[in-house]
């Protein structure tokens, strides 16, 4: 599914990704944890094309096909998604019309028809039940004014609508409570299928109780310094990362 | 080269005959015209709206002022409901004016002695408090009016029913000038909405249009006004707003204009007596080598009223864009409350917009608040719609249209909000509607 091999990345000049190497088969689940400034969010970032990333070498295809060569458009479209940290505010776009036309963009490259205004509404409305979203924010500006959970549920309304094959969640479960959290798991758990991948990235083991991960690798220094089963979540929170850094820069 | 314009235009007003119950206005305006210079780069007002753009036309009156369907679908603005008078090329189609019948409206020419009386005591005197910020296009107005559309609202009267006042332009074999004008009182107590439009069916039409509306709103009541300016291209139109505000009355209101050669649009709004409140909203996106010059100014005379000025502006192309918002308030405007915000929008390298808003306060005690800003598409709005396999190119016109979109979508009158939405993101989708099939999806809304 997911293949990368020896990913370098920087922004503005500074080095952040330093010869990152991961491999997802499909229907698998990963998890990626790491400390502050490890990486992490530049992982997400570089794969889904923001252009102020660099990438300076190594290489990440999807199902086969080069996608740092892609648009970030073209990414969504052969099936990458990633659900924002922070997913950005855009007052005066009606976030109907922002889902219709990214559900189409991607339907349409897929060789998929296209849904019907009518079609599309009944399947949102649909979807936003499934996140605990009311049906008022379809009307809503494009996260305009929601609160931090309920931007993230936007996010998953989004992933579902879209049916990716490849998702990563950016943090998705930071800043959120126990139930919001629940929510999130439950969309993730939903859509889990022997042909589609996730990235779960995440400071926190708690998502992990109900998001259970088939790998957890550590990302420290800009690259992945140890990998293990869902047990080494625990074992992280219990110790920390230093540990690990540690004996990374002693083998560096 | 602009005196050859001036003396072309003085001479169409000398010809044309005034209204017996007029003549002394015209008089005043010959003579005030007569007596004014072209504006040049020197004069204030008209900094970055060069005239030099008129030279080379000659404008005569217009003669085909045939309504074909096309012209007549642009008047017609569905679900509104409004009774309306429509003018092709400056020559009224009696076919589509059934706003005749009401007894509110009336045309110059048409009107009884006591009509006469009202428009001769009020036409230009709401014009006439502009001071400063009058110049002599006004002057030009006054000379050659030979019609015009007087609506009289009475006392406690509430027309439910919009006034729609649509000036078309259409296909003639020369360049022609236009003089409109609207004199609306409405009394105290009253409660109108009026609808000003300016269209056409054709982009290569030279025209001149002058147009000017002079609306005197009395203690307690209320106007809702949207003056549309949809002319393109080759279409010149420079059009005055004047409002005189009494005790406790209302002006809200909604000005447009695409963009053309040039539009310049004046508007003054004079609170003449304590408790009056003004709400205006606007929106300009000139294109091409268009050019939009909007001066706004409120003049705060009286304690205790209150201004909220909203404009938005995008700009593409080589287009330039003139903002001069002006917040005037005098010594006697105490607890005055007034706002202005002007937000533009570059959407390319050699866009161009001026903005100047203004505050004069001669008051101690009042509140005021002024803002302008000038960016760019946002490119993290950008990322997310493209992260969410939307081309960049619609993502663009998503987001344009996403910043005027607010204003749109809190006008009261929703027809008007329908009319305009696929003018608005067909323009950002540059005529096609592939990049704005999303926005111009009834479904969605």
């Amino acid at each position: 599914m997911l293949n990368i091999k020896n990913l370098e990345a920087s922004i503005e000049g500074n080095k952040i990704l330093k010869g990152l190497n991961l491999d997802i088969k499909p229907g698998e689940v990963h998890a990626i944890m790491g400390p502050n400034g490890a990486g992490k969010s530049t992982l997400g970032n570089v794969l889904a094309g923001r252009e102020e990333y660099e990438v300076l070498g190594g290489s990440a295809t999807l199902s086969g096909k080069n996608i740092l060569d892609l648009d970030p458009e073209e990414r969504a479209r052969e099936g990458l998604f990633l659900a924002f940290q922070y997913p950005v505010e855009i007052p005066g776009v009606s976030n109907l019309e922002f889902l219709k036309a990214s559900v189409d963009a991607v339907r349409a490259h897929q060789g998929k028809p296209e849904l019907t205004s009518v079609e599309f509404l009944k399947l949102a409305r649909e979807k936003c039940k499934a996140v605990d979203l009311d049906q008022n924010f379809l009307k809503r500006g494009v996260n305009e004014g929601f609160s931090g959970g309920e931007k993230k549920r936007n996010e998953l309304l989004q992933m579902m609508l879209l049916e990716p094959q490849l998702c990563i969640l950016d943090e998705t479960d930071s800043g959120l409570d126990i139930d919001a959290l629940q929510v999130v798991a439950n969309g993730v758990n939903n859509m889990r299928s022997p042909d589609r991948s996730f990235i779960i990235v995440t400071h926190y083991q708690r998502l992990l109780d109900y998001i259970v991960p088939d790998f957890v690798h550590v990302l420290a220094n800009g690259r992945i310094v140890k990998t293990g089963g869902k047990e080494l979540a625990l074992e992280l929170e219990e110790k920390g990362y230093s540990w690990l850094e540690e004996a990374d820069n002693g083998v560096a | 080269m602009a005196e050859q314009f001036h003396a072309q235009q003085l001479a169409m007003a000398k010809a044309a005959t005034a209204l017996p119950f007029l003549a002394e206005l015209k008089e005043q305006g010959l003579e005030a015209f007569s007596q004014a210079s072209m504006p040049t780069r020197k004069t204030e007002a008209w900094r970055f709206t060069p005239l030099f753009k008129f030279v080379g036309n000659e404008y005569v009156q217009a003669q085909n002022n045939e309504l074909n369907e096309e012209l007549a679908a642009v008047a017609n603005i569905e679900d509104l409901n409004a009774a309306r008078l429509v003018f092709v090329n400056g020559v009224l189609n009696t076919e589509l004016s059934d706003a005749l019948a009401l007894e509110q409206v009336t045309l110059f020419s048409q009107a009884n002695a006591e009509q006469q009386t009202l428009i001769k005591n009020n036409l230009g005197s709401v014009l006439a408090q502009a001071h400063g910020t009058s110049h002599l296009f006004n002057d030009l107005n006054n000379a050659s009016t030979t019609e015009g559309v007087l609506i009289h609202v009475a006392k406690n009267q509430q027309l439910t029913q919009p006034i729609q006042v649509s000036y078309l332009t259409t296909d003639n074999k020369v360049a022609f000038s236009v003089n409109t004008r609207i004199l609306m009182i409405v009394e105290t107590g009253a409660q109108a909405t009026l609808v000003e439009q300016y269209a056409s069916d054709s982009t290569a039409q030279v025209s001149f249009t002058n147009a000017m509306t002079e609306i005197r709103v009395d203690d307690n009541a209320q106007i809702q006004h949207y003056r549309l300016v949809t002319i393109q291209e080759e279409a010149q139109h420079i059009g005055g707003t004047h409002v005189e505000l009494n005790r406790d009355s209302q002006y809200n209101a909604f000005h447009l204009s695409l963009g053309s050669k040039l539009s310049r649009n004046d508007l003054v709004v004079n609170h003449n007596v304590g408790g009056s409140h003004s709400e205006i909203s606007g929106v300009y996106v000139p294109q091409h080598d268009d050019l939009v010059d909007f001066h706004t100014c409120i003049e705060h005379r009286a304690a205790h009223c209150t201004g909220n000025e909203v404009f938005r502006g995008i700009i593409n192309d080589k287009a330039r864009a003139v903002f001069n918002g002006r917040i005037h308030i005098h010594p006697d405007a105490q607890k005055t409350h007034s706002e202005l915000s002007n937000k533009n929008l570059l959407l390319t390298n050699s866009a161009e917009i001026y903005t100047k808003p203004e505050l004069e306060i001669y008051a101690d005690d009042v509140k005021c608040a002024h803002g302008a800003t000038v960016s760019q598409l946002d490119e993290q709005a950008s990322f997310y719609l493209q992260s969410r396999g939307i081309s960049k190119q619609e993502a663009n016109v998503i987001l344009s249209f996403g910043f005027i979109n607010e204003l749109l979508q809190a006008l009261p009158h929703k027809a008007i909000t329908h009319l305009l939405r696929p003018v608005l993101a067909r323009r950002f989708g540059r005529d096609t509607d592939e990049l704005s099939s999303h926005l111009l999806d009834k479904d969605l809304l």
